[in-house]
């Protein structure tokens, strides 16, 4: 396929993506706006597939029924409370596989100087790809119940996430100077480890917030790995992602009368902020749109 | 002309502003389908995914693509079917008004 006609087709799967995202933020047009969102994706795998100079077509079939099968009947299977959880656990597959397209492409051009701003992008995909592999795993985990909801705080631990940091900034140096594998592995494992240790501390309650966070992150791996394979569709739809959940996450902090920096660092209790009305009822708080969509859906009302 | 990484540039900020204004004004209740929508959309990894099984004689590599594909393919087919499983909840009821 000529590129011209795959970069126009790329366009108008972007184009499907901001329609679709658009729909989304209005009850009535939302379903149609995630098919539409879905008919986008499934162009940009057609053009893919079409354009693509070399494909084994082995490895991406036994790939993709697997992959399909287990997201399907996850997707079907879960409880409608259980879906931020699933959500969770879906963004963090999307991490893994934008730090994995990197990591692959790392070990095609190893040997071969690459250019400083190719590596520090592979490096920085790997880095925000593992991070949100591992902290979405852990969201999804203590939604689930499998870990504590309460957050899981030890002393020094701001220290001691700052230190990895500071030692993936290291090895991130090494690899780029060097450029070999074993440099770059270990930015990948610290970072896996690093996508732990930052989500852990953060109470149940506030994991919608994180959940909405770490999409974005999911959203800007894939965009760095857009940069580094030069694919223009990624680069768009990673950057749609990796802003709206920005704006989506601040929205969710905004609805809860909470900063980002509170929700993050703050190892706040799960009730904490919560209103309490006097006798000792819950107080829930609402917006007018809130109201009037409930009142539309609800089955039925009582006056 | 500019070099690619510069058209890279301009594509990826142009499309942050949109992404920032799609979402500007969204009631709380639709938060959670929004969120699991654009996570959907994320799943475009697999475009990268596809052209990583592409590479030769590399049979780590080989396997980096094929977890690459199966795991972008949860995020797209799992991502997709739970947002509209999500929307179906907001068809409206057949309900006999009481008032």
């Amino acid at each position: 396929m000529n590129a011209n006609v795959e970069a126009i087709l790329y366009l108008i799967a972007a184009i499907a993506f901001i329609i679709g995202l658009k729909r989304l933020g209005s009850p009535r047009t939302a379903r149609r706006g995630n098919m539409i969102s879905g008919a986008g994706m499934a162009l940009a795998v057609v053009v893919t597939l079409v354009a693509a100079d070399r494909v084994s077509w082995a490895v991406l079939a036994a790939g993709a029924i697997i992959g399909s099968l287990i997201g399907a009947v996850l997707a079907l299977r879960v409880k409608m409370t259980a879906m931020p959880q699933m959500v969770a656990a879906f963004n963090g597959f999307g991490g893994l596989a934008s730090a994995l397209v990197v990591g692959a492409e790392f070990l095609k051009t190893e040997g071969r100087l690459v250019p400083v701003e190719v590596i520090l992008t592979m490096i920085l995909s790997v880095f925000i790809g593992a991070v949100t592999f591992t902290g979405s795993m852990v969201a999804y985990a203590k939604l689930q119940g499998l870990l504590s909801g309460s957050p899981i705080t030890y002393a020094g631990q701001k220290i001691a996430n700052a230190l990895l940091f500071a030692g993936i900034l290291g090895f991130a140096v090494w690899a780029q100077a060097t450029q070999q594998s074993l440099p770059f592995l270990v930015v990948g494992l610290i970072s896996l480890g690093l996508g732990v240790l930052v989500v852990i501390p953060i109470g149940g309650a506030d994991m919608p917030v994180v959940i909405a966070l770490l999409n974005s992150l999911s959203g800007m791996a894939a965009a760095a790995t857009g940069f580094v394979i030069d694919n223009s569709a990624l680069v768009i739809a990673g950057a749609l992602v990796g802003a709206s959940g920005i704006i989506l996450s601040l929205l969710m902090c905004e609805a809860m009368n909470r900063s980002i920096a509170n929700v993050l660092f703050g190892a706040f209790g799960a009730t904490a902020g919560q209103p309490s009305a006097p006798g000792g009822g819950d107080v829930h708080t609402t917006t007018p749109d809130d109201l009037a969509i409930a009142l539309t859906y609800a089955a039925r009302r009582v006056p | 002309m500019p070099a690619p990484v510069i058209i890279g540039i301009v594509v990826f900020v142009l499309a942050s502003f949109v992404g920032f204004e799609l979402i500007a004004k969204v009631p709380p209740t639709l938060h959670t389908p929004l969120m699991s929508g654009s996570n959907a959309v994320s799943g475009i990894t697999i475009v990268g995914a596809i052209v990583a099984t592409g590479i030769e004689n590399d049979t780590l590599a080989a396997v980096f693509a094929f977890v690459a594909v199966a795991a972008a393919m949860i995020n797209v087919v799992g991502g997709y079917l739970v947002t509209d499983r999500m929307l179906g909840m907001f068809r409206r009821p057949k309900r006999e008004e009481s008032e």
